[in-house]
């Protein structure tokens, strides 16, 4: 049963150490392509595996829990590998047309194959140490991407990443610490089971708000959020794309489930915390989008804005916001890492990400238009695309829990999302372009267009799909958001029958 | 002995914020290396400090016989060093390319990535 739970971690780091192996040749971006393919196999394998068993979970050399490391996927783990996967493919097929000769040399696929095998191990991970290890392994090798290629702007923006991301790992660091000193485990079940006994809660609330803070960087949210858009708008675009669908949702993965799991007892506490972050991440990130002029800028923004949706999700903990958290969180990965992917093409094609020096695609390339339509006002809410749904739910569960404030501010928030989207839309795509060239498609090679439009129509297509289908999605997310409720199966799963 | 690692750590604690509250980046991660021991130390701490046999298992046996040291706190602390170790590494050759492409080692002179209004940097 454990291979399923193993084979999507080793498969990126296998791919990694062939693709550094050819990294002087094409064979090493076509061996990150078919890597990516077989990892999204794994993933789905490991979802069937799931939809038919429930919680599945494997101890790793034998060793029965709570002693040994256990990898667990239930079903937001397995959804998230899935979603990994698939983000991974796009952006590995994109790369083949994105990431030029030196940085390959310099062993990007290598890399990118490392930081996805760390996202994957994060989520599928049942071990807290575990956890901070992995992290470690997709920290790591998102600073070598972030800075391949050494321009003065991905040395500046990293000195920032880098610094805030590692105090955060020290701090997620000690809170192991000190919660291993107090339950003598670390094994995310077998804390979750002895917490309750112990007698210094108080205690515990404030290891919850260490986690709180160390998981809050790693998810930019509200008032920790500021490395993000000083750093993810300067590396390639590929890059972009890979660490705005995937690397912040990682710590937004990681608050859910400690916040679900283990500190679940003093919500009054730390979720009206958390509410409040979320009010604040809304309201900060979207109004820096409508204060900037440069496409990844905006777009780097608005992650921070739409992070505190989830969080909002987490923080009214109701089945209902549950479900809004698990379908928005599986939305925004595809939407976001679609939007970097078209930012790169229209940086090609019309010269620029500042939108006062681009103009016109809308008549010379009505494709690009399509497809970035799509996902951007799917970002924004528009119905019937897969944002909308996403955001319905979450603000009728907030009105469903007389949570006014907050549903105030999620809609508030929409609207200004629109304003920031047209703001682009108008820029980009309506007004003639300033220098009055026609920026067209056909100026990159055939090969490279391929390479480019390729996985954006297919991520485009899949949000298409979950906005006309959302009953399955939903349906979907309310299995995961009901286990998230009631870790009982989780429990028994990793400890064994009778815990 | 607790109370006296426990105030090592809270000093290790102190002293490595008032370095990362500097705008100097190199004092900053020299405050970020104390605080990553403090942290180090924490762990070690919370597998409580015992005099104890060493963790060995007699031949035959399944655990230990009697009272032994934690083994556990080591091996975490272990690899943490060795993970804090490696991210060391690469910040300070970060700091060092970023003294020698920007010209500065003061965070807030910095401003290329986030220009300020007007152009300047």
């Amino acid at each position: 049963m454990s291979w399923y739970l193993t084979v999507p971690l080793v498969l990126p780091f296998l791919t990694a150490v062939f693709a550094f192996l050819t990294r002087f040749g094409p064979a090493g971006r076509w061996i990150s392509v078919i890597g990516n393919v077989a990892m999204l196999l794994a993933a789905s394998m490991l979802m069937a595996k799931v939809l038919d068993q429930g919680v599945i979970a494997g101890q790793m050399g034998g060793w029965a829990a709570p002693f040994g490391i256990t990898l667990v996927a239930d079903y937001l783990s397995a959804v998230m590998v899935v979603i990994t996967a698939i983000t991974a493919l796009a952006v590995s097929v994109y790369a083949l047309g994105d990431i030029n000769d030196r940085k390959e040399h310099l062993g990007y696929h290598a890399l990118f194959n490392v930081l996805i095998g760390g996202v994957a191990g994060s989520f599928l991970t049942g071990d807290l140490f575990n956890l901070y290890v992995w992290f470690e392994v997709m920290l790591i090798s998102s600073f070598g991407l972030l800075v391949l290629g050494g321009t003065k702007e991905q040395v500046d923006g990293g000195v920032r990443y880098v610094t805030l991301n590692l105090i955060s790992t020290i701090l997620f660091l000690s809170g192991i610490g000190l919660l291993y000193g107090m339950t003598g485990t670390l094994n995310m079940a077998d804390i979750a089971r002895s917490l309750p006994e112990l007698e210094n809660q108080g205690l515990v609330t404030v290891i919850a708000v260490m986690f709180m803070v160390a998981f809050g960087v790693k998810a930019a949210v509200f008032p920790l959020f500021f490395w993000l858009p000083a750093s993810y708008h300067t590396p390639a675009f590929a890059v972009s794309a890979v660490f705005a669908g995937l690397l912040t949702k990682v710590g937004v993965y990681a608050l859910i489930r400690m916040f679900t799991l283990v500190f679940n007892a003093d919500t009054d506490f730390t979720h009206t915390i958390l509410l409040w972050v979320a009010a604040l991440t809304m309201i900060t990130g979207v109004l820096g989008a409508a204060a900037h002029n440069d496409i990844r800028k905006i777009l780097s923004f608005h992650i921070v804005s739409q992070i505190g949706y989830m969080i909002m999700g987490l923080a009214l903990l109701t089945p209902l916001a549950m479900v809004g958290a698990v379908f928005y969180l599986v939305h925004h990965i595809i939407v976001k890492a679609n939007l970097l992917l078209i930012t790169g093409v229209i940086e090609r094609t019309a010269g620029s990400t500042e939108l006062a020096k681009i103009g016109g695609l809308y008549k010379t390339a009505p494709l690009l238009a399509v497809l970035f339509f799509i996902p951007a006002f799917s970002l924004a809410g528009f119905p019937p695309l897969s944002g909308f749904w996403a955001k319905y739910v979450l603000v009728s569960a907030a009105l469903e829990d007389n949570a006014w404030v907050i549903a105030a501010v999620a809609l508030l928030v929409g609207l200004l999302t629109i304003f920031s989207m047209t703001k682009i839309w108008a820029e980009a795509f309506w007004k003639p372009h300033p220098e009055g060239v026609d920026p067209v498609l056909e100026a990159i090679d055939p090969a490279r267009r391929w390479a480019f439009l390729l996985p954006i129509a297919a991520l485009a297509m899949l949000t298409l799909v979950i906005g006309f289908f959302p009953q399955t999605f939903v349906a979907f997310a309310e299995m995961a958001a009901a286990q998230l409720l009631d870790p009982s199966d989780y429990m028994a799963a990793v400890l064994g029958e009778g815990a | 002995m607790e109370a006296l690692l426990a105030l090592t750590i809270g000093v290790l604690v102190a002293t490595a914020v008032y370095l990362m509250l500097a705008r100097n980046i190199l004092r900053f991660i020299f405050g970020l290396v104390l605080f990553s021991n403090a942290a180090n130390l924490t762990i070690f701490v919370s597998g409580r400090v015992t005099v104890g046999a060493p963790p060995l298992i007699p031949v035959g046996a399944d655990a230990p016989v009697g009272d032994v040291a934690n083994a556990l706190p080591q091996a975490l602390v272990l690899t943490a060093i060795v993970i804090g170790f490696g991210l060391f590494a690469f910040a300070l050759v970060l700091m060092f390319r970023a003294y020698s492409s920007l010209g500065t080692l003061y965070s807030d002179e910095m401003r290329v990535a986030e220009p300020r209004e007007g152009g300047k940097t």
